[in-house]
């Protein structure tokens, strides 16, 4: 069960290199490691030299000017904060991995003021959803399911298309506020 | 869709600030406060010369908190089609004109980090409300203002008292001092926005240069009116109006099915907006696409027009008005 056509459904339009970059900043999740190889496939590994390469998980057999893995999510946006504080205009910030991956370190790039039309996306792995529980404004990383049940203050919650930049998160909304304990089971939507 | 918020006006005052350009100060005849408005906005002004009625867009350079007066400040153009000779020739303090509401189509990101501002002549105009309401604000910003030489150039010392060398930078072509672009776009912090308003040549040249230093069209900015430009004489066919006219040589589309009486829609009467944009029904000849707003398809499908500055190399052309 999910609610579709909700324009604020981020499209994530893929990596492509932008050769006018003077820097290439990337902030990679696990697969979102693939994406990154496509392009060097694509266009050549020219851009790497002038690349810096945050990754959660294993890095890519690649040879860029700076790489840094890191151990957790949290940990990577930390110094991509960093990174963006003290980057100049003509840096390009590239995102790729899992949805919730993209929207948290697209969170941290908006509050440094990127207009988010010029990052660039690609959806790599799991199609898993970050959701907030509009009741709680609890916050559930992966989830699979809808409805889910909050992990925050249990309630049943129907995942809605509606997504928020601001917060990185899809909205969950009580699915049997009416009659309580009458929400239909949970079917895997978010594999 | 000119639904009726013009606003009445009495000339204040006229102040020649510099070689070629004077300052107008509006208040309202009905003595009413102006609206606020924001930085970047321009009024259409609609002027009586005659038998002509010409209406022609300016940028609002007084402070945007100041309600009991709007300025403007018009550079006297050699090849003017008549608006900034009627301006500087023929209106007197104390006469009365019309205005338009004020409209912004070249705001400041208010999101930026950092604004640089680059002025060329009195491409001034628009940053001296934003850098007012910006310093208000508290953000930072640069202007960089390139003129033709000291006389001809407007408020460039009043700027540099205000706002400080730190922040004002002049740039006299006749001294042989160019605003260097690359290197002061080459030096910027992320989330830095490039505002630029000038001649067509100067905008053209700053944008492609920052494009070619990576910088995203979303942290790009540029604001040009475009004057109608003369051409031959054709036929117009309003198709829902069910009358056909004549457009002169000096005079637009827009202006020709004004003085005919028929209400077309517009906001900035410099090709720029997209407000006016007009489907061809069918023409014999070419469309000159003189706007800055269609995508190249659309002006070859020659379907579309901006009727504020385009015009036709033929003899006749219908559109759904």
């Amino acid at each position: 069960m999910l609610v579709q056509g909700i324009k604020s459904r981020p499209v994530y339009t893929g990596l492509e290199i932008d050769a006018n970059a003077r820097w290439h900043l990337f902030a990679l999740e696990g697969e979102g490691v693939e994406a990154l190889l496509d392009q060097v496939k694509a266009v050549g590994p020219e851009f790497l030299k002038t690349s810096d390469i945050l990754c959660v998980g294993p890095l890519p057999k690649v040879e860029a000017e700076y790489m840094w893995s890191a151990p957790t999510i949290p940990v990577l946006l930390n110094r991509l904060r960093v990174n963006l504080i003290n980057a100049k205009m003509g840096t390009r910030l590239y995102l790729s991995g899992t949805e919730g991956f993209i929207g948290q370190t697209m969170k941290v790039a908006l509050e440094q003021n990127i207009d988010f039309n010029s990052i660039r996306t690609e959806h790599r792995g799991s199609t898993a959803r970050r959701v907030q529980c509009v009741h709680c404004k609890g916050i559930t990383d992966d989830v699979k399911t809808s409805p889910y049940t909050c992990t925050h203050c249990g309630l049943h919650l129907l995942v809605r298309d509606h997504y928020s930049r601001r917060l990185a998160a899809f909205q969950g909304v009580c699915i049997d506020a009416e009659e309580p304990g009458t929400a239909p089971p949970p079917v895997v939507m978010f594999p | 869709m000119t639904i009726n918020t013009e606003m009445s006006v009495r000339v204040a005052e006229i102040t020649q600030v510099a070689e070629k350009v004077k300052r107008f100060r509006f208040e309202r005849v009905d003595g009413l406060p102006f609206p606020v408005f924001s930085g970047g906005a321009h009024v259409v002004v609609a002027m009586r010369d005659g038998d002509l009625l010409r209406r022609n867009p300016y940028s609002l350079m007084s402070s945007p908190h100041e309600q009991s007066a709007y300025e403007i400040s018009v550079l006297r153009v050699e090849q003017s089609r008549g608006g900034s000779a009627f301006l500087h020739e023929k209106l007197k303090q104390g006469d009365t004109l019309t205005i338009s509401q004020p409209i912004n189509l070249f705001p400041y990101d208010v999101r930026g980090r950092k604004h640089i501002f680059m002025a060329g002549g009195i491409g001034i105009t628009p940053f001296m409300a934003m850098m007012d309401q910006i310093s208000h604000e508290g953000s930072h910003f640069e202007l960089h203002y390139a003129v033709r030489d000291r006389k001809h150039g407007a408020y460039w010392q009043n700027l540099l008292e205000r706002y400080g060398q730190h922040r004002v930078k002049i740039y006299v072509d006749a001294e042989k001092l160019f605003i260097p672009v690359d290197t002061l776009l080459s030096n910027q912090r992320l989330g830095t926005h490039l505002y630029v308003c000038g001649p067509s040549g100067m905008i053209d040249s700053v944008l492609s240069k920052a494009t070619a230093l990576g910088w995203p069209k979303q942290n790009l900015h540029s604001e040009r009116f475009l004057a109608p430009p003369p051409g031959n004489i054709f036929k117009v066919i309003l198709a829902r109006a069910n009358k056909t006219i004549t457009v002169g040589t000096h005079q637009s589309i827009l202006e020709a099915v004004e003085a005919a009486g028929v209400d077309a829609p517009y906001l900035c009467r410099g090709g720029a907006c997209g407000q006016c944009e007009t489907q061809v029904l069918g023409c014999n000849g070419s469309i000159e696409h003189h706007d800055i707003y269609l995508e190249p398809d659309d002006k070859k499908s020659g379907k579309k027009i901006m009727i504020c500055v385009s015009r036709l190399k033929g003899d006749e052309i219908t559109l759904d008005l």
